[in-house]
């Protein structure tokens, strides 16, 4: 068939009846439920292909708490700094690695991609809000990275001989909704930031103050014990303790009681006041989105 | 209403500027210069339910620009749009769901896993029901040939199994309007054709209508009665594909045959039918002649020559398109500081 000629019409393709649409606009938990299972699959079946590049990222994520155990053992020598023997700075980093992992979110290195490029177009064409798509990634990132991290922590843990005595089973379970409320409020925040990417089409420098802040303000760097007072205050009043420090102050036996509820009270103020703000930002987001590229 | 209406549709990009080198970059630190360039400029057309509309206009004339829009991706500048009843860019996911936009530089599958597995990621998205969803991919892979693509990933696949594999993505949801941006850019000939034919046969099984811009030709004569031209962002011509010809095509091809022995030479032809030759075979010459002086060239020619054998013609389709798009685009500037 040449492109000039006519199209062959098969008679027993005409139309039927349109078939039944989908009630988009009313939200179904069954739906989104099937759609995050598919979703997971496939972001784990992807995080699976590259599982060389995910150990890579593994291994990078234990020099760092690697460093810090080093310096802080030798800080604190025989005694202790702000309330930390040389063993329980062992248990603190290390417990923080895990945090550090269950917690990380790396879509604001994303985003500038995405929009610069026009990447972001097709998640925008779905009837389905692309945070849903990042959510899942990340997860099945975590689980993947956790296979590495765990092992890393035991044996590092064995290794500098970490005192993890605070570590009962009631801060075990304490523990479980305060990583919960830190992995939803991290997302849910650096997303935020990461929108932003939408305005500035160099995002990276912002990148890099806003990890600097978290960093030394969620207590990666130091346990908060060890600032000078006006800055745990500060600290105390910015989303980046809740996310880090509190899940791993209270895995190890250090927040109990009040400071315990104060800390989730936290955590859900800022979930709510994120997920506000998401909404605010997303809004406009896309209005400025020029989808680059075809 | 028609499925998709367009009124003065406008997008302006504001877009950063600066000279290359180093002393521009530190330049633009200080002051920040930036440029509008205006995309679309007030674009007004309708496509009817069912409707089949080649989208033509050289690069840059605003083609895409105008298809984002209409996918949602992009906020119009100024002017209104409706395509189904909703706006596209409010992105309802009631119009989301029922809308695709196939981009034929842009992967819309996920690079890696097999290609079925995307498919039923799909299925979750667009809320396909199990049997729809069985129905509908064996039709697409048997239409298409898919076979053994399905469960190979997509960055395995060349571009023409993956653009394939891309479209029946796409149409898994039955969408009701179907953006084509370039679908068949890169693909060898046989491939095109089967695209072709293949969104010609979801057009006519579903009464989809659908907008498509394409380079080739071919492309739009085989799916398309009617095209709607933009230029500089502006509607230049919105109708069927022969008056698109007739309207701007300034000539006809009068192709002769002459018996053996005749001698003429170019200049005495180009007298004798007020026009031009455009090229001589051994037997045959054929000329260029303004349209309305046809009838009375090829009576001239028939009159005074031996001929065996005049055909008229209107000049390929390619050249008329060329003339048409043939000044360049033009950016409406502004220099802010």
């Amino acid at each position: 068939m040449s492109a000039g000629d006519p199209l062959p019409v098969r008679e027993h393709d005409r139309p039927g009846p349109p078939p039944a649409r989908p009630a988009f606009g009313s939200f179904s938990p069954a739906a989104l439920g099937l759609y995050y299972r598919r979703q997971f699959a496939s972001a784990l079946a992807a995080n699976l292909a590259y599982r060389g590049a995910v150990a890579i990222w593994v291994v990078t994520s234990v020099i760092q708490p690697l460093v810090f155990i080093v310096v802080w053992r030798t800080v604190a020598g025989s005694g202790s700094t702000g309330g930390y023997s040389a063993d329980q700075f062992v248990a603190y980093f290390l417990v923080m690695m895990v945090v550090d992992h269950l917690t990380f979110i790396w879509h604001m290195w994303e985003f500038e991609y995405r929009i610069r490029t026009g990447a972001f177009s097709p998640l925008l064409l779905r009837p389905v809000h692309p945070i849903h798509n990042d959510v899942c990634e990340n997860v099945s990132y975590k689980l993947v990275g956790l296979v590495g991290i765990l092992p890393a922590a035991v044996v590092l843990a064995v290794v500098f001989d970490a005192d993890l005595s605070g570590t009962t089973p009631a801060a075990v379970l304490a523990f479980l909704p305060a990583v919960l409320l830190a992995m939803v409020l991290r997302f849910v925040v650096e997303w935020c930031v990461a929108l932003s990417a939408f305005w500035l089409t160099k995002v990276s420098a912002m990148n890099m103050v806003f990890f600097s802040l978290f960093t030394f303000l969620g207590g990666q760097f130091a346990p908060l014990s060890v600032l000078p007072a006006w800055m745990q205050t500060v600290a105390a009043w910015t989303p980046f303790p809740w996310t880090l420090a509190f899940p791993v102050e209270v895995l190890l036996g250090r927040r109990t009681g009040g400071e315990l509820l104060l800390g989730y009270g936290a955590q859900l103020v800022w979930v709510v006041v994120a997920l506000l703000v998401l909404k605010l930002l997303w809004r406009r987001a896309t209005r400025r989105y020029s989808a680059v590229g075809a | 209403m028609a499925d998709i209406e367009v009124q003065d549709l406008g997008k302006t990009y504001v877009v950063p500027e600066r000279e290359g080198g180093v002393k521009a970059a530190l330049a633009s630190l200080a002051r920040r210069r930036t440029r509008q360039v205006r995309a679309v400029a007030g674009v007004s057309f309708a496509v009817e339910q069912g409707e089949v509309v080649g989208f033509l206009g050289p690069n840059g004339a605003g083609k895409t620009t105008t298809l984002k829009m209409l996918a949602g991706l992009l906020h119009p500048t100024s002017g209104t749009a409706t395509v189904l009843g909703h706006t596209p860019w409010l992105r309802d996911r009631a119009y989301l769901g029922r809308m695709a936009l196939v981009m034929g530089n842009r992967n819309q599958l996920q690079w890696d896993i097999p290609v079925l597995d995307s498919y039923r990621l799909y299925q979750a998205i667009f809320r396909i029901g199990p049997a729809d969803f069985t129905r509908r991919l064996d039709e697409l892979t048997e239409l298409l040939e898919l076979g053994d693509l399905l469960r190979k990933p997509v960055r395995n696949l060349s571009l023409g199994e993956r653009m394939k594999c891309e479209i029946a993505g796409s149409l898994l949801h039955h969408p009701a309007v179907l953006f084509l941006d370039e679908p068949t850019i890169g693909l060898d000939v046989a491939m095109q054709r089967r695209i072709r034919s293949f969104v010609a046969e979801y057009n006519q099984r579903t009464g989809a209508c659908v907008m498509l811009t394409s380079h080739y030709m071919a492309d739009v004569q085989a799916l398309c009665r009617r095209v709607v031209v933009i230029h500089r962002g502006r509607l230049l011509f919105d109708g069927a594909l022969s008056a698109l010809v007739e309207r701007f095509a300034a000539h006809k091809v009068i192709t002769v045959a002459f018996e053996e022995g005749t001698t003429v030479s170019d200049e005495e032809l180009a007298a004798l039918v007020g026009g031009t030759v455009t090229g001589r075979t051994a037997t045959s010459v054929t000329v260029q002649v303004p349209r309305a002086q046809t009838p009375t060239a090829a009576g001239r020619l028939l009159a005074t020559l031996a001929v065996v054998d005049l055909t008229i013609e209107d000049p390929p389709i390619e050249g008329v398109i060329e003339d048409v798009f043939a000044s360049p685009a033009e950016e409406v500037e502004h220099e802010r500081r």
